[in-house]
This record gives C-alpha cells, sequence and structure tokens, in this order.
C-alpha cells in the first residue's frame, strides 16, 4: 500500500491453529491442538505468563471429594445452576462439573503443587455459594500455579508464542474464519495470520469499569472481534462484581481481596460491629454467592454503616499471624505493602470491584465452537457456563475444561474441512490503513485515555451493580456520544512500543462493549443474579426462561434477540426437583 | 431480607467508587517528581516530570499518571498492579524494582530516578526485552512423572517446594545478577530465576528426570559465586542463594566430584 510514499509492508505466518490469548484457556488450547500434530500459533498482548489467570486467588473448584467424600458432580452441578439463577447453558455446566476433576488431576501431572490434605491428597476449601469444600488451592496464588504450570507445558510443545502482540481483526473467506491481522507492541509491524481455526482466548473486560480487579489488558477484545465476525453474544448484561475489591488508598481502589479470606473463616462488619450478613443470608452468611454479598457490602455503605473510606471491614484477625502467612500470604503481603494495615492484627477495609464477565461469545457445549465456522472460544470470553452470577472458584475449572475443548474442536474442524486461508491482499491493506490512522493524524484530536477515562466514569455511574432504567439510558446516550468521538483519536509518537497508540485500539472495543452491555441490561427487566434492575421488585418468571443473545445485525447495530432456553433432559431435570425438595 | 432497595444507581458514597481522580481523593498537597528514562535501543536521557503526590502512591501510579496526561507514548509494562504478576520490573535508582510495590513515599521526597532493567537490551523508555529468558525456560527438562495423578505426597514432602513455585518470573534477580548484568554470560549461565525452577523439579517427589547434566554444563551453575545479589531484590522473599542454588550446587558436587562415583563413571564409561 502507498502511504507517504513508501510501501507498508506486513509479515505473513501461517498455522493451523491460531489461539489468541494465553491464559489459562489459551494455553490448555494450545496443548491441546498441538498434540493433534498441528502447527499452533499463540499471540498474547503480554509475556507469556502474565495473563489475567496469574490474579486468581482462591482456588479450582473440582468436586474430588477430597475433604467432603458426599461432593459429586451432581452437587457440583446444582449449586452452578443455582447460583447462575438457572439461566446457565445447562449442557455446558453438565460437562462442565463431569470434567472438572480430570483436568485438576492433569495439572498435578504436569507439575502443579497443591497444599495437602493429612492423607497426603489435594487439600480444598471451602468457598461462596459451594455446598462441600471444593476449591482445590495453593495458598492464595492458586492461579499462578495454574498458569505456570500450563506454560512449562505449552514450552515443551512445538506451539509457537507471539508475545506482546495485539489482533484488531479476524478475517473471513466464504464465511468461515480462516486467520487475523496483529501487529507487535514492541515496534508496530503488522501480521497477517493465516490460519484454519481460531480459538478465542482473550479473556473479559472488567476495564470497562473505573473500579475493576481486571489488568489492562482486560479490554474484551475478543468479544468484539467475534461480533465483528458474525458471532453470537449471550447474557452480555451480566458483569460480576466481586464484593471485595481494596479501598483505600486511592491507587490500590478496586484490587481484589481473595474469597479465600472469607473461605478461611473471614468475617463482614459494619461500623457498627454488626455481622450484617445474618440479615441478607442468614444460612450462608459471609459464604454467600458474590452477588448477594455485593449487594450487601454496596447496602450497607450506602445506608450509612459504611467504614473511614466507605467500605466495610473484613476481619481475619482470628487466624493469627502464622495461620495467614500459611493460608493467605499473598493478601498478608499485598495490605502490609501497599496500605500499611497488618490484617494479622486490624481489619482491612473492602467494597465491590468489576472482577468477571458471566456474558461472551456463545459456543457450543462439546466442542466450543462459536455461530461463525472456525472460530471456537472458552474461558471468560465465553458465555453460558456461569449464567447470571458465577460461582468462585469456577472460572478456573472453566478455563481447563473448555480450553481443552476448543483445541479438540479445532482439531476436529480441521480435519473435516479442507479450506483454503487465502484471503485478497486488499483485505490486509485495508485493515493496517485503518489501524494506523490515530497516528497518521497530523492535527490535534482526542486523547484514547481521556476517552477510556470518560467512559469508565459513565459505566460506574450508569450500569454499577445496581441499575434503573432511566439511568442505563442516559449512560447510553454518554456511550453513544463517545462512540462518535473515535474517529477523532490522534496519538503523537511512532509506533514503536506506543501505549497511546494501543490504547487508541483497546477503546473501540471498551466503547463497543459498554454499548452491548448497556442495552441488554435495558431488555432484563428484572433482578436476577449480577442484574439488579432497582426500577422492578423481583425476578421475572418468563425473563427467566430466556437468554438475550446479540448479533451484530444488518446495518451493523446491535441486535437483540430473545431465545428461549431449551427444557433440560429428564436426568439433569430430576437433580433439580431433588434438590428443591430438600431444601 | 434488605437486598438492596431503594439505593439511587450512580449516587455511591463510598470513596471506592467515588468518580473524583486519584489525586483529589487522595490529596497530599506534594508533588512527586521522577526523572525517566526516555530512549531506546539506540540511547536516550533522562526527562523530569512532575505530578500531584496522591496519598499510597506507587511509583507505577505516577508514570500512569504522566502517562494520561503529559507523555502518551511513555513505554511502561505492567499488568496487575498487585504485586502478582512481575510485569513491571524496572530499576529505580539503579536497584530492580517493581513499579506497582514500591511506594513513592519511600524516598521521602529524594530524587526517583526511573530506567529500564540493564542486564537486557532495552525496547523503549522502561521496556526492556525480556525475550531470552523464554528461550532459556524452554530449554529445561519439564516435570515429568510415570506415576499417575492424583498423587499421594504429605505435607512434609512437598512444604520445601512452595518457596520456589512462588516465583512470579519478574525477572529482576536476572537483572541484579553480575554473572549476566556485568560479565554477559547468558549464552552460557541461566540465571537465578531458573536456578529456582529446577530446584522444584529437583525436589519434587513425584518427578523423574535428571537435570544436574545439564545444570553443570548448559545451564552454568558453576558461574554463580554466592554473592545473594538475587535473594536480596526477590519481590516474594524467595531464598534463592540458600535455598535453591546451593542445595543445587550440592547435588552437583555430590554427582560429578564425589571420588567413588568420578570411579564408577570411568569404569562404566558414561
Amino acid at each position: 500500500m502507498q502511504r507517504d510514499g513508501h510501501r507498508e509492508g506486513y509479515e505473513t505466518r501461517e498455522h493451523d491453529v491460531l489461539i489468541i490469548g494465553a491464559g489459562g484457556a489459551g494455553l490448555r488450547a494450545a496443548v491441546a491442538a498441538a498434540e493433534h500434530g498441528l502447527s499452533v500459533g499463540i499471540v498474547t498482548k503480554s509475556l507469556l505468563g502474565k495473563a489475567h489467570t496469574v490474579m486468581a486467588e482462591g482456588g479450582i473448584a473440582a468436586s474430588v471429594g477430597n475433604v467432603d467424600p458426599d461432593d459429586s458432580w451432581r452437587q457440583h452441578f446444582i449449586d452452578t445452576m443455582r447460583s447462575g439463577k438457572f439461566l446457565n447453558d445447562w449442557k455446558m455446566v453438565e460437562t462442565f462439573t463431569k470434567e472438572a476433576p480430570d483436568r485438576v488431576y492433569e495439572l498435578e501431572q504436569w507439575g502443579a503443587l497443591f497444599n495437602r490434605t493429612p492423607e497426603g491428597k489435594i487439600s480444598q476449601r471451602p468457598f461462596g455459594g459451594h455446598t462441600y469444600r471444593r476449591l482445590c488451592h495453593v495458598g492464595d496464588r492458586t492461579g499462578l500455579e495454574l498458569i505456570r504450570t500450563m506454560q512449562e507445558k505449552v514450552l515443551a510443545t512445538d506451539a509457537k508464542v507471539y508475545m506482546e502482540t495485539t489482533v484488531t481483526r479476524l478475517f473471513k473467506k466464504e464465511g468461515r474464519v480462516v486467520g487475523a491481522l496483529a501487529y507487535t507492541r514492541e515496534n508496530g509491524k503488522f501480521v497477517h495470520f493465516k490460519a484454519k481455526a481460531v480459538v478465542m482466548a482473550t479473556g473479559g473486560w472488567g476495564r470497562i469499569f473505573k473500579v475493576t480487579s481486571n489488568s489492562w489488558e482486560g479490554t474484551g477484545d475478543g468479544v468484539v472481534l467475534g461480533y465483528d465476525a458474525g458471532a453470537e453474544l449471550v447474557d452480555m448484561e451480566m458483569m460480576q462484581f466481586h464484593p471485595t475489591g481494596m479501598v483505600w488508598p486511592p491507587g490500590v481502589r478496586g484490587l481484589l481481596v481473595t474469597e479465600g479470606v472469607r473461605g478461611e473463616g473471614g468475617l463482614l462488619r459494619n461500623s457498627e460491629g454488626q455481622r450484617y450478613m445474618e440479615n441478607y443470608d442468614p444460612e450462608k452468611m459471609e459464604l454467600s454467592t458474590r452477588d448477594v454479598v455485593a449487594r450487601a457490602n454496596y447496602t450497607e455503605v450506602q445506608e450509612g454503616r459504611g467504614s473511614e473510606h466507605g467500605g466495610v471491614y473484613l476481619d481475619i484477625t482470628h487466624l493469627g499471624y502464622d495461620g495467614i502467612m500459611k493460608k493467605l500470604p499473598t493478601m498478608y503481603e499485598q495490605f502490609l505493602k501497599l496500605a500499611d494495615i497488618d490484617i494479622s492484627s486490624e481489619p482491612m477495609e473492602v467494597f465491590p470491584t468489576v472482577h468477571y464477565t458471566m456474558g461472551g461469545i456463545k459456543i457450543d457445549p462439546e466442542s466450543a465452537a462459536s455461530s461463525v465456522p472456525g472460530l471456537f472460544a472458552a474461558g471468560e470470553v465465553a458465555g453460558g457456563l456461569h449464567g447470571a452470577n458465577r460461582l468462585g472458584g469456577n472460572s478456573l475449572s472453566d478455563l481447563l475444561v473448555f480450553g481443552r475443548r476448543a483445541g479438540e474442536g479445532a482439531a476436529a474442524y480441521i480435519e473435516e474441512s479442507v479450506h483454503s486461508a487465502e484471503i485478497d491482499e486488499g483485505e490486509v491493506l485495508h485493515e493496517i490503513g485503518r489501524v494506523l490512522e490515530p497516528l497518521e493524524k497530523k492535527e490535534e484530536g482526542e486523547s484514547p485515555y481521556l476517552i477510556q477515562q470518560e467512559l469508565q466514569e459513565v459505566m460506574m455511574e450508569h450500569a454499577n451493580l445496581m441499575r434503573d432504567g432511566d439511568s442505563l439510558k442516559e449512560g447510553l446516550g454518554k456511550i453513544l456520544a463517545l462512540k462518535d468521538r473515535l474517529p477523532q483519536i490522534s496519538v503523537p509518537g511512532s509506533r514503536l512500543f506506543n501505549p497511546g497508540w494501543h490504547t487508541a485500539q483497546d477503546v473501540r472495543y471498551l466503547v463497543q462493549i459498554s454499548e452491548i452491555i448497556i442495552r441488554t441490561a435495558l431488555e432484563r427487566k428484572e433482578r436476577r443474579g449480577a442484574q439488579w434492575r432497582l426500577d422492578f421488585d423481583g425476578p421475572d418468571e418468563e425473563l427467566g426462561k430466556i437468554n438475550f443473545i446479540v448479533t451484530k445485525d444488518g446495518q451493523g447495530e446491535v441486535g437483540i434477540e430473545r431465545r428461549e432456553i431449551p427444557p433440560m433432559p429428564e436426568h439433569l431435570a430430576s437433580l433439580v426437583e431433588e434438590a428443591k425438595a430438600k431444601a | 431480607m434488605s437486598e438492596g432497595n431503594g439505593n439511587n444507581p450512580g449516587g455511591v458514597t463510598s470513596k471506592a467508587h467515588s468518580p473524583v481522580p486519584d489525586e483529589d481523593l487522595g490529596k497530599s498537597g506534594k508533588m512527586a517528581k521522577l526523572k525517566i528514562f526516555r530512549g531506546d535501543a539506540e540511547g536516550g536521557e533522562e526527562i523530569g516530570y512532575e505530578i500531584p503526590l496522591v496519598e499510597g502512591m506507587v511509583v507505577l501510579d505516577a508514570v500512569l499518571a504522566i502517562q494520561a496526561q503529559q507523555a502518551p507514548d511513555l513505554a511502561v509494562r505492567w499488568n496487575c498492579k498487585a504485586a502478582h504478576c512481575g510485569s513491571c520490573s524496572a530499576e529505580i535508582n539503579g536497584r530492580p524494582k517493581l513499579l506497582c510495590k514500591t511506594r513513592v513515599e519511600e524516598y521521602d521526597g529524594g530524587e526517583i530516578h526511573v530506567g529500564p532493567m540493564r542486564a537486557f537490551p532495552v525496547i523503549k523508555d522502561l521496556v526492556s526485552d525480556v525475550s531470552w529468558n523464554y528461550e532459556v525456560s524452554k530449554g529445561i527438562k519439564p516435570f515429568q512423572s510415570s506415576e499417575q495423578a492424583p498423587f499421594t505426597m504429605y505435607e512434609e514432602d512437598v512444604e520445601r517446594l512452595y518457596e520456589p513455585k512462588k516465583c512470579i518470573e519478574c525477572f529482576m534477580c536476572q537483572d541484579v545478577c553480575h554473572v549476566l548484568r556485568t560479565h554477559h554470560k547468558h549464552p552460557e549461565f541461566a540465571g537465578p530465576r531458573f536456578f529456582v525452577r529446577n530446584q522444584w523439579l529437583e525436589m519434587h517427589p513425584m518427578d523423574e528426570a535428571d537435570r544436574l547434566a545439564d545444570l553443570k554444563e548448559d545451564n552454568g551453575l558453576g558461574f554463580c559465586n554466592i554473592t545473594k545479589c538475587c535473594t536480596e531484590v526477590c519481590p516474594v522473599d524467595i531464598h534463592i542463594t540458600d535455598n535453591s542454588i546451593i542445595p543445587l550446587k550440592e547435588r552437583v558436587a555430590d554427582e560429578y566430584y564425589d571420588p567413588a562415583k568420578w570411579l564408577m563413571r570411568k569404569i562404566r564409561g558414561s
């Protein structure tokens, strides 16, 4: 392409399977595809091993029954469906709860080390909404153990890892996804990846909010790339607020305080010293589901019973210094270093923080295939497993169960379909031109940092954990106004490791996702799980039978379809009936 | 049940969700002054920046505020901002530090010079090319066991593995190690990080691979003269020298310098 008198070059790389994202799901998919002898490329925005999986602390949920032998996939199924308010794809939940134990043992086989029971088995801790002690863990750094194990497993395969590389578009040919365009963050060189199948494993989009436990990477690239390629999205209104984020000092607002603290007996109190969970869920108390505990914490502060900086107190002092150093050493260090708080002698201040996105690309429960041929998805970017609220610990096992299935699904797809990944070069050049626009504007334009900041404030104000129709509509207006400003973004500097230019790419994703979330939140006129409409009194029976499915319509606008949840087969329906009878 | 009725969305009273910028929320009235290396592989210079000092501010907060307000193309690598991921390693006043874990107040109003890790090639500003570390990692024999999981292992069998497993791969131990930093032995020396990895692999009760020959020959364990620089900079308090490197050195010595074993090898011709 001629621009400023020189031809814009790009490299071409070919793989059978291109995996976008190198967290737990992407790496597990890579191992599965590589085991089929396929050529695998893995693209990650960061260095290998830094994906958000590393932040998971509390553990990985699997009904191995090491400490509570009565546990079973059936009980895990019931707990997960209940927490998701039955919006979950029940087939995914069945597959997930049956396979999670195998994935945990497989990690152990590959060198992961978990805390042990006195009998020498993997130890399990209690967590919110899980009937039994179910979370296999190692202290409060289970995610680190998972990602390092997977990273080392992948390094031992022939998969090629492209670090610090960002994908901007998926390419399609004759209705199939056949590759992607990416640029390297280090020097801004473009790469056209040709692939017979693509696995999306880019994680969530917490970065649309200001107060979030997510790293900068959580900008939802994958869900927008999939949406632009025509994939169906599901449950996009469902954002999880983790009940316990840090509050003070300002710089740490939203940093995660693991649910493991409550799992290990941490108590929530308000400024009056009351264990207020007795007013919200007297049975499960602090170990209620995240949606309930988050609203409780929020409500206590709103009603004037908050701590100095507007949080509630979370107290783990009963464990003592030695107990904390054994079970929650990372938390101890985090509070001591960043907030000058010694959690072995004083309580923490906590408040809800945006943590996880239940919705995402709708996938087939068997193959993890999206609705677009050649595109697969797994992990947080995929939707359906968690319904209206995710249980703690289910995300790590989700990564492995559906990561593996996505890799297997892609391999099977390639085996049965002979197709070429060649596309018209004009498409590649056109996309390169689009990505370069913010750098090539000569006149001063909009700052991508400022747009991102404004967007985060709009979402905090209008799409927080309590929502109402008027406020959502006002928020939508503001988001659409931001969308109109995107073409004016301009950034100074070169293509050499230029975060301003990188942010200019990210904000496009952030704005599109925010629009989709607000539009679906407007449609779900009820209180269910993470979606809490103050202008409606409770759950709506009819809405409990449908998912909102989003696709890009013919005009390029957000299309929303109400799709009925198919009835459960007899063997699952009877499980639910039995559980209801017991309750 | 008072499931959050009657609250006004958007009217959150918590400072945690306050729309006010950090600098208004944790006002100190003071300024944070940083001198940041701006440049690339070709060279560069330090540029001075000033921004309002916010209570509890870490150096990464300051760098990101400068990036958003004054220098949009300032390159810095970071992810979790909670000292869990090891991405934001750089040098402050010449010492490797995690930018997200180092408070501005620690320097007590004194000069704060921020630059990239220097044991690796500089890409731009605060970002170095650490890809060499992943090449070394690829060369280490992975965990290998013919036993089928689930394993029976007791807490006392695995206790000492928890420490090396804490490593967040910030590569600051690599940055400070003079074998790499001063003597540039990258092709012959794996560096402290990978002795830490070798340590847990070698001590894992179920692992069956033998890495002692690799440690001696390919990983250059002998180059380390146990000055403990790596241990001092480890952000997760791994006693790299005492608990990783010295035990590995002992195992290599037992294997290769024990006279009886030496004789056996001669006889077997291995």
